[in-house]
């Protein structure tokens, strides 16, 4: 489910990384006014555990292939929310890091599909108040199954919300969806099976670890609901704000489905009404306006004038796919002399 | 797929490519966390039918690899393994977006196929400057780089734990799996149900090493931050290739030099 660089234009992946790491510094600050100590190496052992067990696998029930955990709601439920989405951070940092999953600029949308919505949404709203100290074993097996159900389904969604926003895939919204949630609820029922029985494991095996776990983050208070209803309002209406600005500055997606129906790469521009209204303050405020960092005027006219953009006159297209069979060529005979110097001096 | 595990977690190796001496592997890990950053913003920031103005930009890793000395293999493995995902997710755009935009030599190229390419190229471009920085860059040193980019403390320790304890862990999970192979014939012991049990016994041991390493670290004066020996400071180098890259990066968005040279070879 790790979203990819190259599916992503960079307002979008730009605004969900300033997102994810509001976040970051937001439960950074929560944690450090009231964290214990011992909470540091745990986290981090936890965080390490996480990649560690996923190199165990298990044969899935009905399909008979194998697949590992994800592992994000049971550190919830061990840590708490603050902690559980630091650690949840982390291991997506050093996975997008050493593994390549996904990517850098992807790293903010990944932490938010898999952070924000099991650690914010599902882990207060369902884990928490289905789960309390003294819950059996079969209350704590239909909330994580709920409560992972929401975090996976959520996450998957805005997957193909980013996708959708970047305009680089052609899928289509509805088949994106279809194909993104049924899996994820399939994924969502086992890993939720899971997480409910290694927490009830660890209950029945080490009841003490769990309790002293949960004295060492007592001293956090729990997430109140309304202020993550109020949190995630605001979020959604920023986030939501700065995209369509964004989105409207588009060069692609929108603007080739847009030049589709009507001809001409922008929309006939509304005279009054709130758009012009809007766009003076896009056209102040965009920094880097229709992602052309300033062409010159020729270009710039080439791509407003009366030739439609996409449609490439035959000769720069030849000139096109030769000059980059060129520079690719020049690019690699130069990395090889490189690399020849450097045996020979070695 | 027993060779994915294998490869998927094979991190160690990059971690100590990250250790040779070069001149790419001295520059300040923060210069280069930045400069990768804005390659991979600006790589993005081309439209999906831009293909040619791409490839200039296969400059930044070719130029990693040879001057770092980095092992060509090992890179594109990587990308490979990772592929599935945006493969898929670009495989639509042929069969949907079926206007053509160029035709070379009367075949006709449809505007999806032109956009999946891209989205591939993007897909190498990015992925192999993350991983061509976790190569030529030591993961202490960009953790102590995030520090000085005010990200916050706790996740920079974070990470740098999770960094010393996942190779500790991984051989622990690598011994569990070893032992369950041994004992189990063929596909038993890989039912769900003793899956549980061994990742629950794996968890309580991990909390548990985790306590010790509290008791181990408090002994020792731990104070809640993480030192390292030696302060990394900005050289001159440093600001140059800083400079040097970041504008070549733009010029290259700015002017399209694949059709300039292909102009000037059409007409000779």
């Amino acid at each position: 489910m790790h979203m990819a660089d190259a599916l992503l234009s960079p307002a979008v992946g730009t605004t969900f990384w300033a997102g994810s790491m509001g976040i970051i510094v937001y439960c950074a600050k929560k944690l450090k006014e009231n964290i214990d100590e011992r909470m540091i190496p745990l986290m981090g052992v936890l965080g390490a555990f996480i990649f560690a067990a996923q190199m165990i696998n298990f044969t899935i029930p009905a399909t008979g292939s194998s697949g590992h955990i994800g592992g994000g709601m049971i550190l919830a439920a061990l840590l708490g929310p603050y902690a559980a989405f630091i650690v949840i951070a982390s291991v997506l940092t050093i996975q997008s890091l050493f593994f390549a999953d996904g990517g850098i600029l992807a790293l903010g949308c990944n932490i938010w599909n898999m952070g924000v919505y099991p650690c914010f949404i599902a882990y207060p709203l369902i884990y928490r108040t289905m789960v309390k100290t003294g819950s059996g074993s079969r209350r704590i097996l239909i909330a994580s199954i709920l409560s992972v159900i929401a975090g996976l389904q959520l996450g998957a969604f805005s997957v193909v919300l980013q996708t959708m926003l970047s305009g680089r895939s052609e899928l289509p919204f509805s088949t994106f969806v279809y194909m993104m949630l049924p899996i994820h609820l399939a994924i969502g029922l086992v890993e939720g099976f899971i997480t409910a029985s290694v927490i009830n494991f660890v209950k029945s095996m080490r009841p003490e670890i769990i309790e002293s776990i949960s004295l060492s983050r007592s001293l956090s208070q729990g997430v109140s609901i309304k202020k993550v209803f109020t949190g995630f309002l605001i979020m959604a209406a920023l986030t939501g704000g700065v995209m369509s600005w964004f989105a409207s500055s588009h060069p692609d997606g929108l603007e080739w489905s847009i030049e589709k129906i009507y001809g001409k790469p922008e929309l006939p521009e509304q005279e009054h009404g709130i758009a012009p209204a809007l766009k003076q303050v896009q056209d102040k405020t965009a920094f880097l306006p229709g992602y052309n960092f300033k062409q010159s005027d020729e270009a710039s006219t080439k791509l407003k004038g009366g030739e439609s953009w996409p449609a490439i006159g035959a000769g720069t297209s030849v000139s096109g796919i030769i000059g980059s069979i060129m520079v690719l060529g020049i690019i690699l005979l130069l990395g090889a002399g490189i690399k020849i110097l450097k045996t020979r001096r070695a | 797929m027993p060779n994915f595990d294998k490869e998927y977690f094979n991190i160690g190796y990059l971690d100590t490519l990250s250790y040779r001496q070069t001149f790419i592997h001295r520059i300040n890990p923060g210069i280069k966390l930045v400069v990768t950053l804005v390659f991979i913003l600006i790589v993005v920031s081309f439209s999906k039918y831009e293909i040619h103005r791409l490839m200039p930009y296969f400059a930044f890793p070719v130029f990693l690899i040879s001057a770092g000395e980095i092992p060509t293999g090992v890179i594109l493995k990587k990308i490979f393994i990772v592929s599935p995902f945006v493969l898929f997710a670009g495989m639509f755009n042929p069969m949907l977006d079926t206007t053509i935009v160029y035709t070379i030599s009367g075949v006709p190229v449809s505007g999806g196929w032109v956009s999946y390419v891209s989205i591939i190229i993007k897909f190498i471009l990015t992925i192999s400057s993350a991983l061509l920085l976790i190569a030529t860059t030591s993961f202490p040193g960009i953790c102590s780089a995030l520090e000085k980019l005010r990200v916050p403390k706790v996740f920079v320790m974070q990470l740098l734990f999770i960094y010393r304890y996942l190779f500790v862990l991984a051989e622990e999970a690598m011994r569990i799996v070893r032992a369950r192979n041994m004992r189990a014939f063929g596909k038993h012991g890989r039912d769900i149900k003793t899956f549980i049990n061994i990742i629950g016994t794996f968890l309580i041991r991990s909390i548990e090493r985790s306590e010790r390493i509290y008791h181990a670290i408090c002994s020792r004066g731990f104070d809640g931050r993480i030192r390292l020996l030696r302060d990394i400071k900005f050289k001159f180098t440093d600001i140059i290739f800083a400079l040097l890259s970041v504008s070549v990066f733009i010029i290259l968005r700015m002017y399209d030099i694949a059709e300039l040279i292909g102009d000037a070879v059409l007409k000779f």
